[in-house]
């Protein structure tokens, strides 16, 4: 017999007796049987967002900030774009690292550097070696101040965490507003060909591991910054 | 007295009688508890959260036999490879042959306490490998070839000064002891390394049955870092890590945040769903996902302990132990530690060897209250200690209480007990602790209260 059905069969001879729910203290068993789903009301219970699109800009906002990240919100993409010319211009980059999309082609356009595209397979050491990475997006989520990439629409797995400097393009529209709406937007996007890869990226990189301070770009970016239009 | 007893006790004195060692981790414990008030406050409701997220897991443990199906079914579909190991040696054995049938040089490493569980580094290393932990706590720890010292935050025990110093004699490099530059050097050490590593190996959060997804979650990037770029990927993962749905998640990644370090999300919550896949850039040629019961499937066959399957290693019961922030992680001896690892220890490693953890504890309940999936923890222990008396009952135990019983059911024995008890008060201070006292073991460390003459049934009966 394979290791598969021992262990299966291990599972199902243990569960043949019924263990009491939670919260009972070994008193109730399946009599009162769970909910189907009982994380379906999680909207309910989460930190509250209100309906609001502006007041949800304004708690991503905050909740960005409260993470080290930087976010941005334009009114025209002209803003947009000066704002990242300014930040290329500070930060002196010699290289970026991006993939096609027609709003990353915009952003790394208007830079005009030398720019490593991943669509088509790349260096890692000529990754490694681009100083900012400018990514699209799934989704931008209130509730946390993050955001959502996935290997197949943002340019795959690494050119969101290896590059020291990591910054979003992204529109007014795809500001979720909690966790459920995020999972259920990509579902609604991707089921059942899901990319291989869904990442939530709440603020750049970070440890406490020495003495629990606080610091920032462990091994993934140092910085976040999320330009908005 | 079993070895493990007398190494927790040794060590458990030994560390308990280190004051700036306690004030140490008091006051990193004690942040981490304003940091997840804090937090827990801003749920609308963190009870009813509690509940469903319990519920689910519950849901996602008694039908644990589907829910695997439903996972493996759904990752093999996409080209993921799964192992079943049914203990830590069969687990050691798919690992050691994937990586040599890869013939790989460097393996690099995210956080996976299943790898702990079944000792994974020490057989890579004895058999030629090169092990790079990247989590910098880890890293830390393997430098100084210990243990992880808390499942959530491995080097906690140690100060910014033993870190530099470390550095300094390992690496050769450590500009200061600020934590910034500290993390810099380890930053510095693991580019290279995750860059020219043949193997990627991980551990999970969360296996998403619905999916067929493995979801990781990470400060640090150094998990997105391992499953993008090696050319192989392994991961490690207890079966009971499973939930069912991929909208679980929603609630999960939360609470996994707020009750392990206080954050609202933490920073990567990944999930994976495959190798690499048509069209897309970069990702593992290969993903293994090997599969650990390692004795989980007897914890399964205890109705009464089931829910200690639900755990999702978030250390929020470790956190608020008194014992734990007393006794330190160390001290132990075990893969998991603080209550948790008091209750699941015995069931994985044997109830006999590691009853003595069902005692490292005041039965306060902090536990119980604090652990984001309602596991009756602290009952949990009583149950244990039941158990392990029942199975191997002791002769003097039993003994002792069978004359206390007849003692206590007669009135004049009771009341002749009582009073040889207050003529003896004064003989029992003076061995006090000392060899000659019978009591020793409880009275060294503890004073007993004084018995007045006058008994509450003597006052009862010649009160006015």
């Amino acid at each position: 017999m394979s290791e598969r059905e021992n262990i299966l069969g291990r599972i199902r001879e243990a569960l043949q007796f019924d263990a009491p729910l939670p919260g009972s203290h070994g008193h109730a068993t399946t009599d009162h049987a769970v909910a189907e789903s009982p994380a379906s009301h999680a909207r309910e219970w989460l930190p509250s967002v209100s309906t609001d699109i502006g007041e949800q800009f304004a708690l991503f906002a905050k909740n960005a900030a409260d993470l080290k990240a930087d976010f941005q919100l334009f009114a025209s993409r002209d803003d947009l774009k000066a704002a990242l010319v300014k930040i290329s211009a500070t930060e002196k980059w010699q290289r970026i690292a991006s993939h096609e999309g027609e709003l990353s082609n915009f952003a790394s356009q208007s830079l005009g550097l030398p720019t490593l595209l991943t669509d088509h397979g790349y260096d890692v050491q000529a990754m490694e070696r681009c100083d900012a990475a400018i990514t699209e997006c799934d989704a931008l989520v209130a509730q946390t101040g993050g955001v959502v990439v996935t290997s197949r629409s943002t340019g795959g797995r690494a050119l969101s965490v290896l590059p020291p400097h990591h910054v979003v393009i992204a529109r007014r529209d795809q500001l979720v507003a909690d966790l459920p709406s995020a999972f259920a937007l990509l579902q609604r996007r991707y089921a059942p060909d899901y990319p291989s890869m869904i990442s939530f990226i709440t603020g750049p990189s970070r440890t406490g591991d020495i003495e629990r301070i606080l610091v920032l770009g462990a091994h993934g970016p140092k910085k976040l910054t999320i330009l908005c239009c | 007295m079993s070895t493990f007893v007398s190494e927790f006790k040794t060590a458990a004195t030994r560390v308990t009688g280190d004051a700036r060692q306690r004030q140490f981790i008091r006051t990193a414990l004690g942040n981490y508890e304003i940091a997840r008030d804090k937090r827990k406050a801003s749920f609308q409701s963190w009870e009813s959260a509690r509940q469903a997220a319990a519920e689910t897991k519950w849901q996602a443990i008694n039908h644990l036999d589907t829910h695997l199906e439903s996972l493996v079914a759904k990752l093999e579909a996409r080209g993921t490879k799964v192992h079943w190991a049914s203990n830590a040696t069969q687990a050691r054995e798919i690992i050691l042959k994937i990586v040599t049938d890869k013939k790989a040089r460097s393996i690099i490493k995210s956080k996976a306490m299943t790898s702990e569980e079944i000792h994974l580094n020490d057989a890579l290393e004895h058999a030629g490998f090169t092990v790079a932990e990247s989590d910098l706590g880890e890293f830390i720890v393997q430098l100084r070839h210990e243990p992880p010292y808390h499942i959530v935050f491995p080097s906690m025990h140690l100060t910014r000064d033993q870190i530099r110093d470390l550095f300094q004699k390992e690496l050769g490099d450590a500009p200061s002891n600020s934590p910034e530059d500290l993390t810099m050097v380890a930053r510095r050490v693991m580019r290279q390394k995750y860059i020219e590593a043949d193997i990627g190996f991980t551990g999970g959060n969360f296996a998403i049955a619905e999916t067929g997804m493995i979801s990781i979650t990470e400060n640090e990037g150094n998990a997105r870092l391992t499953a993008a770029l090696p050319k192989t990927m392994i991961t490690l993962l207890g079966i009971e890590k499973v939930l069912p749905r991929f909208s679980d998640l929603a609630l999960f990644l939360p609470m996994l945040a707020t009750a392990g370090a206080g954050q609202p999300m933490t920073c990567y919550n990944t999930m994976y769903s495959g190798p690499r896949q048509p069209g897309e850039c970069d990702g593992p040629e290969e993903w293994h996902v090997v599969l650990l019961d390692n004795r989980r499937t007897e914890l399964l066959a205890d109705p009464e302990q089931r829910d200690a399957l639900h755990c999702i290693r978030c250390g929020a019961c470790l956190n608020v132990c008194p014992i734990f922030r007393n006794v330190g992680g160390h001290t132990y001896g075990t893969t998991y530690s603080g209550p948790v690892g008091s209750v699941i220890t015995p069931h994985l490693r044997g109830l006999q060897d590691w009853k003595h953890l069902s005692n490292a504890s005041s039965l306060c309940g902090a536990c119980t209250e604090a652990c984001p999936v309602k596991i009756d923890l602290h009952h949990h222990l009583l149950h244990n200690r039941r158990n392990a008396s029942m199975s191997e009952p002791s002769f003097f135990e039993k003994l002792a209480y069978k004359i206390f019983g007849m003692v206590a059911n007669e009135p004049v024995f009771w009341s002749l007990a009582k009073k040889i008890g207050w003529l003896t008060q004064p003989l029992q201070r003076a061995v006090k602790g000392s060899a000659l006292d019978p009591a020793k073991a409880w009275t060294k460390t503890r004073d007993l209260p004084t018995q007045p003459l006058e008994s509450f049934k003597d006052w009862w009966r010649n009160r006015k």
